[in-house]
């Protein structure tokens, strides 16, 4: 079982923290009680968007037992930071949001919580609310933000985009010209362990914060703030985290402040562990979206210019919304090559919860509108999805939309070809071509061809500045110190993979910190698909040093790593290795024309579904599934193959089962039993196939993977969807009442013509 | 207050709780049994699994009085002094738990399927664990750990 030094990396051993999983040992904050902690609860609006006149505490509760937090007793800024400063740590005068926090409670008792959050009354003068893109930006809609409702926009222009002569002419000459407009819901990320922290407090040494949480610096910025304090007076403390998905990014600074701001004014620590219906009406999700294509092309199907109108919904504060719609827009031109492209894209401001991270951060929405807009100018266009997207992918040495020039080896027409064949794609598509005519359950074939950046977008990294240190044990073993965390992805696992091949030594010998703000240097946020890449290349780089000075020394680590360790420490007392990020010379980002460099290396990716739909109930369900990708170098075969399956899993429900149902703001389905995910009966067998080009950037080679699945399942869904009943559906999720709906009001009665020359209004011929 | 005695991993406790407290509860907070993990409270995701007289339930939906006398198998029972059992030491070799914590009820669940069926069909596979979500996996990681337990019991 043991792989031999030397052999670590590219082997699947044992995760670091599994065996405490498996016996239940492991210890996630809801486990943890300290002396004398009490617990803590919110009282949240139950209005989307007003003034707040008063707020009561009716008899019948005994309140002086409680420690009541409102917003006056905030030491610093009533302000959870995050790009701006307009999201409260507890709403004062006015609420812009249902579920936003207002006033905070603690109790020795965790019993009598409830009662006394549902007694505390509050008046409020209701004011009208915006709750969808279309109604934020509709002419006369009320300003909930800023003048214009608008966060942030992004205007990306590629070729001669910017030119409006050349793009009218290029669109008035076109053979064909295709629009399309593509939607993409709320997704709750649906970690099964809820958002739980412990605040402490004591005068001499701050505010401490533990708990389930993926960026432990970010929370530290945010207490800062709050409590006035430095940052050396702000501890964060990662527990072992029950998932993550991004829902964990940005949102542990909000519950983070809380249980501080009550552990200070009660005097004891306190939990505040949200329950499934308080975590899934309350915290974030992935941001709605509408994409709109229009689309110039040739009669021989190659792209001559593009332009793509990119909105995401953001909820009622900005939080983390102009970073997931760079991503988007980056995205959004697939991996295909246009010789003019125009991206304009917005997030707006709605009165729903803050929209946050989720896994993809942008990009499955915008992907998704390209992927099903490649099967449509397929269709107009009169070729096969195969052959639209073999004529425009870029390729080694090609450009971006970004004018990224793609240097590492690129093969999408590789990918496309085998990801077909392992699926059989051509055989079942044929068979279900004559089979579906009869048939009771309609079966289709769709497929997705995408990419996903590693990395932070644009200059990101290069602003982390991350640090990785590598100190050494007493008994001479490496210990390795980030605050990269483990959520169940396996930082903790390909991080010691990464260190035991570069120190000659054996995997079980490398341990990891506990990430712990006062003990590990920051080495970035684990978002973004850059903890393999990015934290893995630098741990690489600290291990080498740590081997550098030990030769320096005189000793000969290769000879027994251990007793040159030892050696080591007899003569010196410690050693601490380090790396800190270099931005690799040929990267550049140019934040102002959106142009550049916006990811050190993509990772490539080739989906494809195999679905039925049963024409009597119209339940869509996806039967087979191929995940076929290029990753660079794989560390960790189990892991990594874990991670894909997973984010296809997700990515599934994304497609046909998860909505997020809204009631003027507020989640009416926030719980298991109707908010549905995937279970073990709904998933397909879904095969994963990896393409391992190493690129220089990463340890060993490796590209980030963890967002890369999400992307392709919904468009490659419903691709095969439209191939089973002929019928283009463009909005996820795609319930089966949405397909009987459609299938059953369409005039034609539920067929859609295929051919491009009558296929009505969904898109125009010009100058053909 | 009832006083309220049942058999936890083999060994009998007497408590006094509220007779509708959730076993879930009890066990977390009287007997300090932290791997039962509580996901959902409605009974949907499986995550505070426990065996009770050998059938899985979940034991947010559990009161406590109703689990008097009973014999309630939880995580902490399922290894002896230490040793993995077949079916833990599968969900490790085999990438069966990520976050890990689906996976105390998971692996919980995977004995009352292999205590039915032996040698299951994928098919059994799915439904018998169909009352555990599992976020991380796709489930296709506990698939694998559940054929490959199932295999070395045979063997």
């Amino acid at each position: 079982m043991t792989p031999a030094p030397g052999q670590i990396v590219g082997t699947s051993p044992i995760r670091k923290e599994g065996r405490a999983k498996v016996v239940g040992a492991a210890r996630y904050v809801d486990d943890i009680a300290l002396p004398g902690m009490w617990y803590g609860a919110t009282v949240r609006s139950t209005i989307a968007r007003g003034r707040i006149l008063s707020i009561s505490f009716p008899p019948g509760v005994p309140w002086d037992e409680f420690t009541i937090v409102t917003a006056a007793d905030i030491p610093g800024e009533n302000c959870i930071v995050h790009l701006a400063k307009d999201h409260l740590c507890l709403a004062d005068t006015f609420v812009n949001h249902p579920d936003e926090p207002i006033l905070l409670l603690a109790h020795p008792n965790k019993a009598v919580l409830p009662a006394a959050v549902a007694a505390v009354k509050i008046i409020y003068e209701e004011l009208s609310g915006v709750f969808t893109i279309d109604e934020s930006e509709a002419p006369g809609a009320p300003a909930i933000w800023g003048e214009d409702n608008v966060f942030k926009t992004y205007l990306m222009n590629a070729g001669d985009a910017g030119d409006a002569a050349v793009m009218e002419e290029i669109f008035r000459t076109a053979d064909f010209v295709v629009e399309g407009e593509y939607r993409t819901g709320a997704q709750e990320q649906l970690y099964i362990e809820n958002n739980g922290v412990i605040g402490e407090y004591s005068e001499s040494d701050g505010v401490t914060v533990s708990g389930s949480m993926q960026c432990p610096f970010y929370v530290v910025h945010a207490l800062e703030l709050v409590f006035n304090l430095p940052a050396e007076k702000c501890r964060v403390i990662q527990t072992e985290t029950g998932g993550a998905f991004g829902g964990k990014e940005d949102f542990p600074s909000v519950i983070g402040s809380h249980a501080a701001l009550l552990a200070m004014k009660c005097g004891h620590p306190v939990k505040i562990c949200y329950d499934r219906g308080e975590d899934m009406a309350g915290t974030t999700k992935r941001h709605p979206s509408r994409t709109r294509h229009r689309t110039a092309v040739s009669k021989d199907g190659k792209l001559l210019a593009g332009e793509i109108d990119f909105a995401l919904d953001g909820g009622a504060y900005m939080t983390l919304s102009p970073v997931v719609l760079s991503r988007g827009t980056i995205h959004a031109s697939g991996p295909y090559h246009w010789p003019h492209l125009t991206v304009r894209a917005k997030a707006m401001a709605t009165n729903l919860p803050p929209h946050g991270a989720f896994r993809g951060f942008g990009a499955p929405q915008s992907l998704f509108a390209i992927e099903r807009h490649m099967d449509k100018i397929a269709k107009v266009v009169g070729l096969t999805p195969e052959e639209i997207r073999r004529r425009n992918f870029l390729e080694t040495g090609g450009h971006t939309a970004t004018g990224q020039h793609l240097a590492d080896k690129v093969d999408m027409q590789g990918l496309l070809t085998r990801a077909l064949e392992v699926s059989g794609y051509h055989e079942k598509r044929e068979r279900f071509d004559r089979e579906n005519p009869t048939a009771t359950i309609k079966r289709g074939m769709g497929f997705a061809a995408f990419m996903h950046g590693a990395g932070f977008t644009g200059s990101g990294e290069r602003r982390l500045n991350s640090l990785v240190e590598i100190e050494l044990t007493a008994e001479g073993q490496p210990r390795i110190l980030v605050s990269s965390t483990e959520f169940g992805q396996g930082t903790n696992t390909i991080l010691c993979q990464v260190c035991a091949q570069t120190l000659g030594i054996a995997y079980e010998d490398v341990l990891i910190a506990q990430p712990d703000t006062h003990r590990v240097p920051n080495s970035g946020p684990t978002v973004a698909s850059r903890t393999a890449m990015i934290v893995g290349k630098l741990v690489e780089r600290a291990s080498q040093q740590m081997c550098a000075t030990l030769v320096s020394a005189g000793l000969t680590p290769e000879d027994g790593f251990r007793a040159a360790a030892i050696g080591y420490l007899a003569e010196h007392g410690a050693l601490k290795a380090s790396a800190r990020y270099e931005s690799p010379g040929d990267i550049f980002w140019d934040d102002d024309k959106y142009r550049g460099e916006a990811y050190p290396t993509y990772a490539w990716a080739v989906y494809v579904a195999e679905v039925a739909v049963d024409m009597t109930t119209y339940f869509p369900s996806v039967t087979e599934f191929h995940a076929l990708q290029e990753v660079g170098k794989v560390l960790h075969p189990i892991l990594a193959a874990g991670q894909i399956e997973g984010g296809v899993a997700q990515g599934i429900g994304y497609a046909i089962y998860e909505k997020c149902v809204w009631q003027k703001g507020h989640m009416a389905n926030s719980q298991m039993t109707n908010y549905i995910m995937a279970t073990s009966a709904d998933i397909p067998p879904i095969h994963v196939h990896f393409e391992e080009m190493p690129t220089i950037h990463g340890a060993f080679g490796a590209k980030g993977i963890g967002e890369l699945p999400m992307d392709g399942p919904a468009p490659a869904i419903l691709n095969a969807i439209e191939h089973a009943t002929g019928v283009s559906f463009t909005e996820i999720p795609l319930l089966p009442e949405d397909i009987f709906e459609r299938m059953t009001q369409t005039p034609a009665g539920g067929t859609e013509d295929l051919e491009p020359a009558i296929a009505g209004p969904y898109f125009s011929e010009v100058g053909a | 207050m009832s006083a309220i005695t049942l058999t936890i991993n083999g060994e009998s406790k007497t408590i006094t709780a509220p007779p509708m407290k959730r076993l879930l509860d009890v066990l977390r907070e009287d007997l300090h049994l932290t791997g039962t993990k509580e996901g959902c409270g409605e009974g949907e995701c499986g995550s505070c699994s426990v065996l009770m007289n050998g059938e899985l339930v979940n034991s947010c939906l559990v009161p406590v009085l109703q689990a008097a006398g009973a014999n309630v198998c939880t995580i902490e029972g399922v290894a002896v002094e230490g040793r993995l059992d077949a079916v833990q030491q599968c969900f490790l070799e085999e990438g069966g738990a990520q976050c890990g914590i689906c996976t105390p009820g998971m692996i919980l669940a995977t004995h009352h399927l292999l205590d039915k069926y032996p040698q299951p069909t994928m098919a059994q596979i799915q439904e018998g664990l169909a009352g555990n979500l599992c976020r991380c996996t796709g489930y296709k990681r506990i698939f694998n750990a559940v054929e490959s337990c199932a295999k070395k019991s045979h063997a």
